[in-house]
């Protein structure tokens, strides 16, 4: 059915708590209105269209599913780590009433999704973080998993396609969250030395503790279209400087101009151009 | 004292910055700029010294003391070059066999439109990754505020020190208020609960080490130099593979999670 939360445009892509509120994901609504030049289009149609707006080519926040189905061959994809459980480890306020919201809202013990499967036929490690888990945050959970991604890559020499949508560190697992950003690192760092492939594809938003570890760290960096990708979030770069933002700062477009992303790839073409540099890498061909 | 209270220490007027920390320990100190790709970040002071005798390479964020300097250090917030710099002289270490010894002391990296346009992300990110690798000890002191990624982009390393009133955290204080409590006058409530105090971290093995502080600054630096002097020492004596294997553990470790 329609609600009002359909229509509520968020003021930036980090607005809204945890993004789910800001722009849900309604699979069963007739209709979604476009964030970005607000025309209605119906739900099936957008679906149908890689969740891109037919009108003006916004490309919408994507649900880890969806995701999968638009990247990995058809039933190949075998999820690994997925009953991993935060011990919470700082005890923060009112986490566990968050938590158990987030995994309500996604059927989700946290907010990754890891696995192996095919990508045009090539067997790769997989991760697609979640944006409806708490906005993608990595707390001990994401990363733990990511890290276990990369070690069983390494340890397969298999390559690693990872999926990037953060808000950045989790706030509620303190330090732990921030020493994920040196164990991912760390991770990605022994598969790289290893000889293995990685690339990432950074969606809206990628910010944060994100952004400055695994997202960052790729051979080859893929960035969605309109995608907000970033250290600091925009509104406290403006709270910073005292002044607006100029119009497409930090979007993807701006990242591949000042040299920090190899490519914009559209979704329609994510697929192929993914295929494509595996097969451009493939160990066996080369050994 | 409150975390709270250790915050406000850790931020006092008059708290030693980096460079007394270098004068203090190290004799001969010389300083060496620039990161050969866009210029030189004076938030972040490094180069070469000796550490009784040992060479070594220093490297401290830097807040500086007085309005002028603290202006001019962009009060100890780096932008990307000056993490480019830092990391420049840690692979020169790492060529000459030189240890690391970093002082953090940020409040954060900085969060401005030329950091943004320069990668600020990708630097700390590379550092990340680098110092994962560096064939070469790595010892980092936090030695007042531990400000996230900002501060972690000289912080992996093997031993991870602490001055007894420093604070080391994901966010700062106020942003966690501003976010989870929607409330930036909840900063004391927020400090608590973000467990950011030397003593809290040295429980959950962030920290090898805490330095007291009680007796004052001097103790302090004599104190730090034994130590630093020791721990150089014993970790100059493992061979490189088996020096960034325990590196990459110390990190891994944590995260224990039920499954």
């Amino acid at each position: 059915m329609l609600n009002k939360s359909m229509f509520i445009k968020p003021r930036n892509a980090l607005e809204g708590e945890g993004g789910q509120k800001a722009q849900p994901s309604i699979p069963d609504a007739l209709c979604r209105a476009c964030p970005a030049c607000r025309a209605t289009a119906f739900s099936k149609d957008l679906e149908e269209n890689g969740l891109v707006c037919p009108h003006c080519g916004h490309h919408l926040r994507m649900d880890v599913q969806s995701r999968l189905r638009l990247l990995v061959d058809e039933g190949s994809f075998t999820e690994l780590f997925a009953d991993l459980e935060t011990k919470n480890p700082i005890q923060f306020p009112e986490y566990e009433k968050k938590l158990a919201a987030a995994r309500k809202a996604t059927g989700r013990a946290d907010g990754v999704v890891c696995g192996i499967g095919r990508i045009g036929g090539f067997e790769t490690a997989i991760f697609v973080m979640d944006p409806q888990f708490m906005m993608g945050s990595m707390g001990t959970v994401v990363g733990e998993k990511i890290t276990r991604t990369f070690e069983t890559a390494a340890a397969r020499s298999l390559p690693v396609v990872g999926v990037t949508v953060s808000g950045g560190a989790r706030i509620q697992e303190g330090i732990f969250s921030l020493m994920q950003m040196a164990k991912t690192s760390g991770a990605v760092l022994r598969h790289s030395q290893a000889g293995n492939l990685y690339i990432a594809l950074l969606t809206d938003p990628t910010t944060g503790g994100v952004t400055a570890s695994f997202a960052m760290e790729a051979d080859v960096i893929l960035a969605e279209p309109g995608a907000l990708i970033g250290f600091a979030g925009p509104r406290v770069i403006e709270q910073t400087i005292r002044a607006k933002l100029p119009e497409g700062f930090q979007r993807a477009e701006f990242l591949l101009e000042k040299g920090f992303v190899d490519r914009i790839v559209p979704r329609s073409e994510q697929k192929k151009t993914i295929s494509a540099l595996l097969g451009l890498h493939e160990r066996r061909s080369m050994a | 004292m409150t975390a709270y209270e250790r915050l406000c220490a850790a931020r006092a007027k008059g708290r030693p910055t980096a460079r007394s920390f270098i004068d203090n320990l190290f004799e001969g100190f010389m300083e060496l700029h620039g990161d050969r790709l866009f210029g030189d970040d004076r938030a972040i002071v490094g180069g070469v010294a000796r550490l009784e005798g040992r060479p070594v390479t220093v490297i401290g964020i830097e807040k500086g003391q007085d309005t002028s300097e603290k202006i001019a250090r962009n009060f100890g917030s780096p932008n990307p070059e000056g993490y480019r710099k830092a990391l420049r002289l840690m692979e020169q270490a790492e060529k000459f066999n030189r240890p690391v010894v970093c002082f953090v002391d940020t409040a954060g990296a900085y969060c401005g439109l030329g950091a943004e346009e320069r990668g600020q992300g990708s630097a700390i990110a590379t550092n990340l990754v680098r110092m994962m690798g560096l064939r070469t000890p790595v010892l980092s002191v936090l030695i007042g505020e531990g400000g996230s990624g900002g501060a972690l982009a000289l912080a992996v390393a093997d031993e991870v020190w602490m001055l007894e009133n420093a604070v080391y955290s994901v966010i700062s204080p106020e942003g966690a208020a501003s976010i989870i409590y929607k409330d930036a006058s909840q900063v004391e409530r927020a400090a608590e609960s973000l467990h950011i105090t030397a003593q809290e971290l040295a429980g959950f093995g962030v920290v090898e080490r805490v330095i007291p502080e009680a007796e004052g600054f001097e103790a302090v630096y004599r104190d730090l130099k034994g130590a630093l002097g020791t721990a150089l020492d014993r970790l100059k004596q493992m061979d490189a593979q088996a020096l960034t294997d325990a590196r990459y553990l110390r990190f891994r470790k944590f995260g224990g999670l039920l499954e």
